[in-house]
Parts: C-alpha cells; sequence; structure tokens
C-alpha cells in the first residue's frame, strides 16, 4: 500500500479534532444553553450544505469547464425528495421510501441495460441516447410505483418497526439523504444529455431554465405534482430534524474525499483536460460527451446531498429558497473562492454564510441587517477588481493537491537535454 | 489518381492499404473548401500534403478526424468507414494528429498531458480511483511510467512536473507530437509541425519525425508549408491548391512539375 503523506496525517487529525470539538461544544451545556446555540448550530450545518452544493458546482464548472446555473434546481430536487420520504415515513407511509430507492435501483439498471445495447453501434446520436434513458427512468420509477409499493410495503415497514425506533429513523434518514442524491443525479444525467452538447454561455442559460423550471413546479407541487404534502408555494412543514452534527461532518468529508480521489485519476484527469481544450481532448481519444455527463451528475449528486441535509435541518421547505437570486449563490461561492480549488470553495462556503448570516445578521444595528445585502455584493465587486482570480486562485491544502511523480532516474536523454 | 511511377519499390506497393480516401468533396456553406480529394497511402509510407494557404489541407484533416462531416466522399483506415464517426471513436482506432497551432493542456503538467492520451489505456475504473484500491495504485504506477517512457524519447523527462503552457516553444511543439504519440496510433497527422520553428529546429524536427516512423513503426501524413522539409522527408508528395489536387508524386516529380511550380514553388522562389 501507499506510504502515509504527511499532510494526510495532519488533515486526518485535523478534520477529526474538529469533529470532536464541535461535537462537544454542541452537546456541553452552560446554564441550560449549549456553547454552540441552535441559531449557530443552523449556521454551521447551512455552511456545510451549501460548501457540499458548491463543491458540486466547482466540479462542474472548476474542474470541467461548463457553465451551469442549475446546481440550486439539484438542490432543491435533493431536499424535496428526501424530505418526502421521511415526511411520509414519520406519518407511517412507507410509499416514498419504495419508490424513490427502488426505482432509483431499477432506472440505473435500466440504464446499463440500455448503455451496453448502445455500445454495439458507432456514434450513437444525440436523440437515441436522450429518449432511451428517458424511458428506462419512467419505467423504472412505474414499475417501482406499480410493482414495488405493493410487494415491499408490507415488508419493509414490518422490518423498521422491528428495529429500534432510534436506528429504524438513522437507516431511513440514510436512505432518505441517498434517495435525494439519487434522483438529482437521474435528473441531471437526462438533461445533462441534450444540454452539455451546447457551448458555454447557452449551456448557462440552459440551465439556468432548469433551475427555473424546478422552481416553478415546487411552487405548484400540489397543483401540477402528484405531490400534495409539499404544500406548493405555502413551504411544505413537517419534516422532521434529523441532521446531525456526524451526518453534516461525515457528508461533508465523504464529498471531499470523493472529489479528491475522483479528480486525481485517468478519469479525473479527462475531465480537466475538457475543461483546457474540449477539441484537443476529443482528438487524444477522450469521449468529450461522456466526460461533461459525468462530471455533472457528480456535481448534481452533491447537490442533491446537501439538499436533503439542509432540508432536514430547517425541518421545513419553501420554494423561494431555491429561487433564481439564489441559485446564483454557490456559483459566487465557487468564484470567489478560486475557480478549480476545492479549499477555496470549502473555505467561501462556510465563510459566506457564518459572514452573511451569522456575523452581519446578529450584529449589523437594529432595522439595518437587510443592508448586508448590499455589503455583500460590494465585497463581490472589490473582490473582482483587486483578485479576479478568487480568494485562493487554484491553491488546495496539501491534502487536497495532486501528488506530482518523481522523475525517474537521469536516463541518457536527460543527461543531454542538461549538457545543451 | 495517378497510378504510381515504376520507380518506386515493389516493395511498398505490396504493403497493405492503411488510408483510402476517396472522391473526398466538403463544402463551408457554398465555398468548396476540398473538391474530390483522393489519396491512398500504404503502411509505413511518409506522405505530405502540401498547397498554399488555403487550399484546404486542414480542412482535409479536420475531415479526417471527424471534426467536421464531409459533404460527399469516403474515407476508409484499415477498411473501415471513418466518416460520421465522432472524433474520439475516430482516435481510438488508432490515428492520432497534431493541431497547426498548439493545443496543449497547457494549464497541467508536462506529464499530464502526456497521461491524458493514455487515459483509453489506463485500466481501472472509477470505483478503484475513487475508492483508492490497490489496482488503482499499481495501474498508475504503470501508467506514469510508460508516460515518463516517453517524455524520455522527446528529451522532456526533466521538464515533466513543469506547466506545459510554461514550456518554450519548440519543447511544446515536441510535447505536442509526444501526446499524440501516447494514444498509441497507426497512423498519426502532423499539421505544419514547423510552422514558427528556425531552421536548425526543422532539422531536428526531420530527425525526430523519422525517428518516430521508424520506433513506433507509424505511417505519418503530414500537412507542410515548408518545402525543405516536406522534400526532405517524404516518399510521396500531394499538392493541393483551391482544394482540389494539382500534382502527386515522388518529390522529384512534384519539384519538376510546372502546375506545382506555378501555383507554388514560383511564387516562393520570387519571394
Amino acid at each position: 500500500m501507499q506510504q502515509l503523506r504527511k499532510s494526510n496525517v495532519y488533515f486526518i487529525v485535523g478534520a477529526l479534532a474538529l469533529f470532536v470539538v464541535i461535537q462537544v461544544f454542541l452537546s456541553v451545556r452552560i446554564g441550560g444553553e449549549p456553547i454552540i446555540n441552535n441559531y449557530w448550530r443552523g449556521i454551521i450545518f447551512w455552511g456545510a450544505a451549501i460548501t457540499i452544493v458548491s463543491l458540486g458546482l466547482n466540479l462542474i464548472f472548476g474542474f470541467n469547464g461548463q457553465f451551469s446555473l442549475g446546481q440550486y434546481g439539484f438542490y432543491a430536487i435533493g431536499a424535496y425528495v428526501s424530505a418526502d420520504i421521511t415526511y411520509r415515513y414519520v406519518r407511517g407511509d412507507m410509499s416514498a421510501l419504495i419508490v424513490v430507492i427502488g426505482g432509483s435501483i431499477l432506472t440505473l439498471l435500466l440504464m446499463w441495460g440500455v448503455s451496453l445495447l448502445l455500445k454495439r453501434f458507432y456514434g450513437v446520436h444525440v436523440t437515441t441516447l436522450f429518449v432511451s434513458n428517458l424511458l428506462a427512468t419512467v419505467l423504472g420509477f412505474w414499475l417501482a410505483v406499480r410493482l414495488l409499493v405493493p410487494l415491499l410495503g408490507p415488508v419493509v415497514s414490518t422490518l423498521l418497526q422491528a428495529l429500534p425506533p432510534g436506528l429504524a429513523q438513522q437507516i431511513v434518514f440514510f436512505f432518505a439523504l441517498l434517495g435525494g442524491a439519487a434522483v438529482a443525479g437521474i435528473v441531471s444525467f437526462l438533461f445533462g444529455i441534450p444540454v452539455l452538447e451546447l457551448g458555454s454561455d447557452y449551456l448557462g442559460i440552459a440551465t439556468l431554465g432548469f433551475a427555473i423550471i424546478v422552481f416553478v413546479l415546487l411552487n405548484n407541487s400540489d397543483t401540477l405534482l402528484p405531490f400534495p404534502e409539499m404544500k406548493g408555494a405555502r413551504g411544505m412543514v413537517g419534516i422532521p430534524q434529523w441532521t446531525t452534527w456526524p451526518w453534516v461532518f461525515f457528508s461533508l468529508l465523504l464529498v471531499i474525499l470523493v472529489m479528491r480521489n475522483f479528480l486525481y485519476s485517468s478519469t479525473g484527469r479527462s475531465i480537466i483536460s475538457v475543461r483546457e481544450d474540449e477539441r484537443a481532448a476529443e482528438l487524444m481519444g477522450i469521449d468529450v460527451g461522456r466526460a461533461k455527463i459525468l462530471a455533472f451528475v457528480l456535481g448534481s449528486v452533491f447537490a442533491g446531498l446537501g439538499g436533503g441535509l439542509r432540508g432536514h435541518d430547517m425541518a421545513f421547505l419553501h420554494p423561494s429558497m431555491f429561487n433564481v437570486i439564489q441559485s446564483l449563490n454557490p456559483f459566487i461561492i465557487v468564484v470567489f473562492g478560486g475557480v478549480g480549488s476545492m479549499t477555496g470553495t470549502i473555505l467561501t462556503g462556510f465563510g459566506w454564510i457564518i459572514f452573511l448570516e451569522g456575523v452581519l445578521r446578529l450584529y449589523l444595528p437594529d432595522g439595518f441587517e437587510n443592508w448586508r445585502f448590499v455589503i455583500y455584493p460590494m465585497i463581490l465587486v472589490l473582490m473582482m477588481l483587486l483578485r479576479p482570480e478568487g480568494l485562493l486562485g487554484k491553491y488546495e491544502i496539501g491534502f487536497l493537491r495532486q501528488r506530482l511523480p518523481k522523475p525517474r532516474m537521469k536516463s541518457s536523454e536527460a543527461g543531454e537535454e542538461a549538457a545543451a | 489518381m495517378k497510378g504510381r511511377p515504376e520507380s518506386l519499390s515493389q516493395e511498398v506497393e505490396q504493403r497493405p492499404v492503411v488510408l483510402k480516401i476517396d472522391e473526398l468533396t466538403h463544402f463551408f456553406a457554398s465555398l468548396r473548401a476540398v473538391h474530390d480529394f483522393s489519396v491512398t497511402i500504404k503502411q509505413g509510407e511518409l506522405v505530405g500534403l502540401i498547397g498554399p494557404n488555403g487550399a484546404g489541407k486542414t480542412t482535409v484533416f479536420n475531415v479526417l478526424t471527424g471534426v467536421y462531416t464531409p459533404t460527399r466522399g469516403s474515407i476508409r483506415y484499415n477498411d473501415v468507414e471513418l466518416t460520421n464517426l465522432p472524433s474520439h471513436e475516430i482516435i481510438q482506432m488508432g490515428v492520432a494528429r497534431t493541431f497547426q497551432t498548439i493545443r496543449l493542456f497547457s494549464d497541467l503538467t508536462v506529464l499530464d498531458n502526456v497521461r491524458i492520451a493514455y487515459h483509453r489505456h489506463a485500466g481501472y475504473g472509477l470505483v478503484d480511483s475513487i475508492l483508492r484500491l490497490p489496482r488503482f495504485y499499481e495501474k498508475e504506477a504503470e501508467m506514469t511510467e510508460q508516460a515518463q517512457e516517453f517524455l524520455a524519447i522527446f528529451g522532456l523527462e526533466e521538464r515533466q512536473n513543469d506547466i506545459a503552457g510554461g514550456l518554450p516553444y519548440g519543447l511544446q511543439r515536441r510535447l505536442e507530437i509526444a501526446r499524440a504519440l501516447a494514444t498509441r496510433p497507426r497512423l498519426l497527422l502532423l499539421d505544419e509541425p514547423a510552422a514558427g520553428m528556425n531552421p536548425q529546429e526543422i532539422d531536428e524536427l526531420m530527425e525526430l519525425i523519422r525517428f518516430i516512423r521508424d520506433r513506433f513503426s507509424l505511417t505519418i501524413f503530414l500537412v507542410e508549408h515548408r518545402m525543405r522539409l516536406v522534400m526532405n522527408i517524404c516518399e510521396w508528395i500531394t499538392v493541393m491548391d483551391f482544394g482540389e489536387i494539382i500534382a502527386q508524386g515522388t518529390p522529384e516529380n512534384v519539384r519538376n512539375d510546372p502546375g506545382v511550380i506555378e501555383a507554388y514553388l514560383g511564387r516562393q522562389a520570387a519571394t
């Protein structure tokens, strides 16, 4: 196996220490109030959720070079899907859990079948790809509703009732987060097939269109969609508040690890090469379409996960949380922290929420709280003027940096080069 | 087009055909960029395509590598039809090319540029890399070593961790060829490899082209502007002007062809 690097040790120790410290501050009470009170707890969880979403966008925009404004659409999908699962579960209804998880698995299997089938042909057209995958999705979820719910419904509910309630809750929450992320991933895959063919600005508009569609559908989820429990523009209340610090922390850690390991692999390099020069990448034998979809889906899965965490912390979801102005937030965070820097996104993601919703909201004089929405754009303007490459540029801390291979022992060619 | 002259050795005649372009025609809207272009390249040959600016040389390469779909005509590579295939599938069949203007992945290291071209041969999947399974480390080391071997051949080994965009021009050209070769092609298309080089660098380049052809047993098809390079290394030359072939033959034949002298050499000799 590989030797442990110093920077890896520092990172792991630092992360665990942070985890323990925050957990202690959340549980130790002084005078009946935890050291980190509910308000700041919400801020930290919010910061983590936004960081996860922004890391996803950085993968799409910073590393793959695709200008996407639709990240909040996937965030919203993740939030609502996972909230629906737990909302129904606490009311004794397993259908959402079974439909989302079973439907996602069936859809992925069907999509896999489709890809095996299409592999036999050279030069498959985008339309064929899109229609066949759309059919796979519709069929997968239709089967889940018609077959899996009546078949598995009683089994799942007996199984979950047999478990201790605390454990059952954690299991359901796990699957709710997974389901939100999976649905966000499937939708982004379907949406990405036709749209990622577009060049940068066109893609931006198309993805903005997607965010608007999601917003409008959620605003009318009780009338346009068959989900009365989402209550449309009145906002979804009654979501269990299940998000805890370990869930938040380990989700964020997972996202960081997956993203790092993904980027510093051959597939990750192929994704970065698309950012550098799409035509050249294609002519190095890289399937550019596949690389773009991969980054887009993975980024959206992160967004879906972030949504699930946020929804179960707020215990309330409203479509206005996902409107067009809000949907620019991850974009601002990515650009502010440094396009193509994971460290920058993590710092800015937390910093943004802590500064904007924590510090400014609490410490601006009474009646001036809303000036924070003037202060932060001013900072953005200054930032773009003074440091357009973002706070950290492309800097990464040691753990998140690519390990550069050592040169081989000097060969005769290398010797000549040095002599010349 | 015309048959080959007797002077060419029988040995070349008997080799298998690698690339056969037949009556290739490409229009940009109503502009006819390439018209009835036909060429046959046999294994191991070094064929040049020359012509004045705007003659349609690069368009031929772009159509060949799937950047454009031709209006008419056929391109057969080892008896597989290439028209209508996307670029990456053509490359995966063993065709590689370089670009007229350098198109490196300029923010990445020299080594990564080559490793990207190796992607298809990586030998590990997403799961291996995300979970950092032993297979990942093993294959990644293998891949790095092979990429380093390529860099050593091109004298870039010392520079492996430098950012590609920061290399001097001549080295960037070399890296581009190294990167193209890392896709493990059988047919290499070089698009004006000598552009912007001084005479000494051109001499080195000629050496390099001959060397890689023998070392990797390649077939090379090159577009060039510089007569010196083409006349020196190519065994067979096709001359284009206004999208059409005006002459084909060995360097001696082409050099003495009155049409070519008028269209190309005459003008260049005058300046």
